[in-house]
């Protein structure tokens, strides 16, 4: 498992993100086109994963959808990572302050609400789409990367290399961009992973309640949602794109697993 | 107690805003409540009518006001398609929701204690891979998948389970827990598969400490070693994921409730967002908000009478 693992993780994330990116340029089939005469065909030889019920391809749905899922939960960290590592530092270069008060109670808030239910506010009074799932899990994101940052940076301030900087002349932003920042990045880089993976299942479980992407747009979830009353007849219809999000998610997870191990050597004979 | 005392503070201090944010969001930024729920085709008549009945007439701090002071009586408004009052709604729907999670909270642990125990005790054997094995794709499954592939097996094939409904509790025990069984293991899934993990790891960690080299040097074997006292110092860990996760177990019960058609709160607040019944929507929120919050307040406090170095 030890050794199998980061290599599994690698092939699987890597197999998606090519799928994604094949789709940019060439599905088998259009997604768009349906082809009532056609529906839920099983796999055969033209449609490898089969029809769904309006005749459409499976697979071009999911090569579509895998550029859908990877984009939502990209920038959704990106958003965590934008907004929380700067409040993070913000918060660790002076501890106890008003300033790092204000940064903890606001993660408290954020805390509050799980990314659903963020989802269900902006929904109720914006309506559902793509956007509002991003930014829900992107403000859901916020203040975990805020929480991770200041606690290793507060620990990172006590260190001979930030008093010699200090001592230097340089001033707190200075010491956090130039100094903190550099020895955070691979704490960051694995919770990024699996932000990135905790990213893929809520916009899957967002769009399965529709509250995410809408309609032509093809999105995992809701291809589940819309077999769900099918799946006795056919049950490729729903167990393709499950697997799909099975393979993101695992691959992410298992790529974030070895990269913990091989950036933070301390953890490595431990797990 | 200082530090119960402050915690509850900021318990209370967080409640206020999420209040306040929640508020904002729902009545303040898209304009009139009134006509989004009424949609384009309303009268202006019917309009003024529902404007006079939300108080919409009054300050935005006053009707704020009005809301939070009603909630801490247990008055939370009345629904505008139900017209009944959102406190019954909400009491006959949290006797689905709260018994489904505690159902699914039971399951995980019956499932990741045995699993947890069993890889940390075989390190790097058999069983530790497979445990380590199967809780990676625990972890990726989707809930609402694994829920549909269980109504494809239990329900639809094998007969044993109903696909989905309630037939309320007055209908019995038996049946009302049948029907809650499949959604329970759907949720229990990926909870028992982080739990594991999480114990599996505390215990390798407090199997390395030193009191334990001790106790082995006295003579203990590893077997009663983990048991007397590697299990007791690792569940403090493990306690503190059972309440972090539970906002996990909220969101994951919301769409459960959706896969399995249970009229629980995550139903109720689907129904509400489809007939922009803004009432509801915002006394569910409120509510899972005050859930969520209690809860982690809950487990910092046990956290601090567990181990005394974090009360400071």
């Amino acid at each position: 498992m030890s050794r199998l693992g980061p290599a599994l993780g690698t092939l699987l994330v890597t197999v998606v993100l090519v799928t994604a990116l094949i789709s940019l340029v060439w599905t088998p089939f259009d997604v768009e086109q349906l082809n009532i005469g056609n529906k839920l065909q099983s796999p055969d030889a033209t449609h490898w994963l089969g029809t769904d019920h309006f005749g459409r391809d499976i697979l071009s749905m999911l090569m579509v959808g895998a550029r859908l899922s990877l984009a939502v939960a990209m920038v959704a960290v990106g958003i965590g990572v934008g907004l929380g590592v700067p409040l993070g530092l913000l918060a660790a270069a002076s501890p106890g302050s008003l300033v790092d008060e204000f940064v903890m109670r606001l993660n408290d808030l954020v805390f509050a609400f799980p990314a659903l239910v963020i989802a269900i506010l902006i929904t109720a009074i914006h309506g559902p789409g793509a956007i509002n799932a991003i930014i829900a899990i992107g403000i859901f994101n916020v203040p975990v990367f805020a929480r991770l940052t200041r606690g290793a940076a507060l620990s990172l301030w006590t260190r001979e290399f930030v008093m010699a900087a200090r001592v230097a002349g340089k001033g707190a932003a200075r010491i956090s961009v130039e100094h903190i920042l550099p020895n955070l990045a691979n704490l960051l880089i694995v919770q990024a992973t699996i932000q990135f993976s905790l990213g893929i299942l809520a916009e899957a479980g967002l769009s399965y309640v529709g509250l995410g992407a809408q309609p032509p747009l093809p999105s995992w979830g809701r291809m589940l949602a819309e077999s769900q009353t099918l799946i006795s007849i056919s049950p490729h219809v729903a167990v393709f794109p499950g697997l799909a999000i099975v393979v993101t998610v695992l691959g992410l997870n298992l790529l974030g697993d070895s990269l913990r191990d091989r950036l933070d050597p301390r953890l490595s004979h431990e797990r | 107690m200082s530090y119960a005392l402050r915690r509850l503070t900021s318990l209370l201090v967080t409640l206020v805003v999420a209040s306040v944010v929640v508020f904002v969001v729902v009545e303040v930024v898209p304009g009139d409540p009134a006509s989004y729920m009424l949609g384009l085709n309303a009268s202006p008549d019917t309009v003024q009518a529902l404007r006079t009945e939300l108080g919409l007439d009054q300050t935005g701090v006053a009707r704020w006001f009005d809301w939070v002071s009603g909630m801490l009586v247990g008055d939370f408004g009345v629904s505008y398609t139900y017209r009944t009052d959102v406190a019954s709604m909400v009491v006959d729907r949290i006797a689905v929701s709260v018994p489904l999670a505690l159902l699914a909270l039971m399951l995980a642990v019956l499932i990741a204690f045995p699993a947890g125990l069993v890889a940390a005790s075989r390190r790097g054997g058999v069983a530790d891979t497979g445990v380590m094995g199967f809780t990676q794709i625990g972890i990726a499954i989707p809930n609402f998948w694994f829920a549909m592939l269980l109504v494809l097996v239990f329900s639809v094939h094998l007969r044993w389970f109903p696909s989905g409904g309630f037939p309320g509790w007055e209908a019995g025990l038996w049946p009302a827990l049948k029907a809650l069984t499949l959604p329970a293991i759907a949720l229990a899934l990926p909870q028992a598969a982080i739990l594991a993990r999480v114990l599996r790891s505390s215990l390798l960690d407090t199997l390395g400490e030193d009191y334990i080299r001790t106790a082995r040097a006295k003579g203990l074997s590893s077997r009663a070693a983990l048991w007397k006292h590697a299990l007791r110092n690792a569940m403090i860990p493990v306690l503190t994921i059972v309440g972090l996760q539970f906002s996990f177990l909220l969101a994951g019960a919301i769409i459960i409730e959706n896969v399995f058609y249970l009229p629980g709160l995550g139903r109720l607040v689907f129904q509400a967002i489809t007939s922009r019944d803004l009432v509801v929507v915002e006394s569910v929120v409120m509510l899972l908000v005050f859930a969520v919050v209690l809860v982690t307040y809950l487990v910092d406090l046990a956290y601090a009478w567990v181990d005394p170095r974090l009360r400071r």
